[in-house]
């Protein structure tokens, strides 16, 4: 018997390269990291991530509530401040540097908050059907109905302004886009022949969402999941400079903003510019690895449109 | 088409009943008693009782959200609880600044938006196209109140060329009608009026269409190539047909669905940006007057204004439906 290689050994100038088996996960990532944007964001991530949590720790000491130096307020960029100083002398390089640990976590929590809910809701409902999905598909397009962010506003202004509460808001908030896909997911697959098996041969239900049904559904999820960080992100700031976000000494990006703008009318536009470009970095950054995998992970773009 | 029409206005009933239940028992879940918020910190007990009787919080639940209902269907949205107006009156004076605001936000947002994504697309991967591409990224990746502070300082402060506040000079007389300050301007034929609303509308405008403007951009880009892929459209160019109608005619018509869909999503987007758009030009409109009254717990106007933007919001869907049917002769609803 012949095997494929012997039979192309004749021919000039075909070789025979055995199939390697991918997975795929190494598929996606293959694809992800071909990707020149989504290099570029995952660079940008990790920058921000090394700077928030390890240099700025180790070489910017930093005590908000004592850290100022009145007399050195409001200075403009300088070899010793680069960008400059806030109203109370403080240095705004370290503060923003400190700040991005505040913008990962709440980017991070808001979403897996969200993504777990959400996931969870959309499963059940679009695995049960009937009433219970009813039931929750008419919540989600209530939450749906009402703008994102003043929903947001709503929850932190009824739990008291602060951080966690943010966090917890704007988790609320993502949850329906979730629902939404996850049951999409299982509306697709449910009536399948290999659920039907798995439902046959006596496998109870939640293992076949979690070992069938789940693992199918995760594309979608992964990709809103790193575009929804970027979106917590930005909308963090916008709780933060409304006031209802981080409260003071904190260096959140958004809080930092607020007070930057007070100060603009006397000319201190690097207390306004240098927060908010860090914001854009960090966003662009999560949004370029969401777009990025989205290519890698949905089959029907991957002629690269 | 009608008989569809109307069963999708039926459908929004059990919505809004949802939101007027969901608002209504979200507002009496803060912590707190309102009537003695509302009493304030050195109130006396009668006082606080009297408050309590004054707005009904003294009834069981459901019988407050019953009386409510029936003065939301007899078109009373209920009053502030700090200066006793109307909903609907502010609503009237307010609205219209931000439908002024949002829609020309969206009509900046869309002339750049549209061609931008139909050039991107035709002339895929040209300088172009990836400046644009990049351009857009940024856009949604920026948060659009720091692009109005910084638009506001460089233009309003800095350089003096634009107004940084509200929607006309103080100085200027305008006689309001529709109170949309262009439509009034035109109307009673004022052109000083005209003039400075609409320099009073540029910066918060370019603000508050950012994202929508970029959003459009990206979708309009990739539902246009993939068109410009299909049979179709090489059949058009085979047949000799001028590349200009190739992708107006052919690819362009049928590319608008999907960012007819995303036009109407971004209402939602559209409101939530005014209530920073509004705070940082001090816009008087709804963004702003809601975002006040929740912070100060004014339930009244806070369950009027969630009833009347979900209400807005599912019209809009509405449209939005409908519309497709005029670009798809595909799409018949019956």
């Amino acid at each position: 018997m012949t095997t494929t290689s012997e039979a192309l050994e004749g021919l000039p100038g075909l070789e025979y390269a055995p199939r390697r088996e991918r997975g795929l996960v190494r598929d996606a990532l293959r694809r992800l990291w071909a990707n020149r944007g989504a290099k570029v964001g995952m660079g940008i991530v990790l920058f921000f991530a090394v700077v928030g949590y390890i240099i700025a720790p180790l070489l910017f000491s930093y005590e908000p509530r004592t850290d100022r130096d009145l007399p050195g307020r409001l200075r403009p960029p300088t070899r010793e401040h680069p960008f400059g100083t806030d109203e109370l002398g403080r240095d705004i390089l370290t503060r923003i540097s400190h700040g991005t640990r505040i913008s990962f976590t709440v980017g991070l929590f808001a979403a897996v908050f969200a993504l777990s809910v959400g996931a969870l809701l959309g499963l059940i409902s679009g695995y049960l059907g009937g009433f219970p999905e009813t039931v929750v598909m008419r919540v989600m397009d209530v939450i749906l109905a009402f703008p994102a962010l003043l929903l947001a506003i709503a929850i932190v202004a009824m739990r008291g302004p602060g951080l966690n509460n943010t966090m917890f808001a704007l988790g609320i908030t993502y949850i329906p886009i979730y629902a939404r896909l996850a049951r999409a997911s299982v509306m697709g697959i449910k009536g399948l022949d290999y659920i039907t098996a798995a439902t046959g041969v006596g496998v109870p239900a939640y293992r076949i969402m979690l070992r069938h049904v789940l693992p199918n559904s995760l594309s979608p999820l992964i990709v809103q999941f790193t575009l929804n960080i970027a979106t917590a992100i930005i909308e963090c700031a916008a709780l933060g400079f409304l006031g209802l976000g981080a409260q003071p000494p904190s260096p959140e990006w958004g809080a930092m903003l607020s007070n930057g703008y007070k100060f603009l009318t006397v000319g201190a536009w690097w207390a306004l510019l240098f927060p908010g470009l860090a914001i854009i970095f960090v966003v662009t950054g999560f949004n370029l690895v969401g777009d990025g995998l989205r290519d890698a992970l949905d089959p029907r773009l991957r002629r690269g449109v | 088409m009608t008989s569809y029409i109307i069963r999708r206005l039926l459908s929004l009933i059990p919505t809004l009943l949802g939101v007027s239940i969901i608002v209504f028992l979200f507002l009496r879940m803060i912590p707190g008693d309102p009537a003695l918020a509302l009493a304030g910190e050195h109130a006396t007990d009668a006082n606080v009782e009297r408050i309590r009787e004054e707005f009904g919080l003294n009834k069981p639940l459901y019988e407050q959200y019953l009386t409510y209902m029936g003065k939301v269907l007899r078109g009373d949205l209920g009053r502030s609880v700090f200066n006793k107006r109307y909903v609907t009156d502010e609503l009237r004076a307010r609205f219209p600044a931000t439908l002024e605001l949002s829609a020309c936000a969206l009509m900046v947002a869309m002339i750049v938006g549209l061609p931008a994504g139909i050039i991107s697309a035709t002339k895929r991967n040209s300088i172009f196209d990836n400046a644009a591409m990049v351009g857009s990224l940024l856009g949604i990746s920026m948060p659009i109140f720091w692009l109005g502070l910084m638009l506001n300082w460089f233009f309003a402060v800095r350089l003096g060329w634009l107004p940084s506040v509200t929607r006309l000079d103080s100085s200027i007389e305008l006689h309001r009608i529709t109170n949309l300050i262009i439509v009034d301007s035109l109307l009673t034929g004022n052109a000083e009026a005209l003039l400075n609303g609409i320099k009073h509308l540029i910066l918060p405008s370019v603000a508050l269409g950012t994202i929508p403007m970029a959003i459009i951009a990206r979708m309009t880009r990739s539902a246009m190539l993939e068109v410009l892929e299909q049979d179709y459209v090489r059949t058009a160019r085979a047949k000799g047909l001028a590349e200009r109608v190739v992708t107006f005619k052919h690819a362009l018509k049928n590319a608008m669905l999907p960012v007819i869909t995303i036009l109407g999503l971004q209402v939602g987007l559209l409101l939530s940006g005014a209530v920073l758009t509004e705070t940082i030009f001090a816009w008087p409109g709804i963004g702003r007057w809601l975002y006040l009254s929740i912070l100060a717990r004014d339930y009244p106007i806070v369950q009027g204004m969630a009833l009347f933007i979900t209400f807005l919001f599912l019209m809009v869907n509405l449209l939005v439906d409908l519309s497709y049917a005029l670009v798809d002769p595909r799409i018949r609803y019956g």
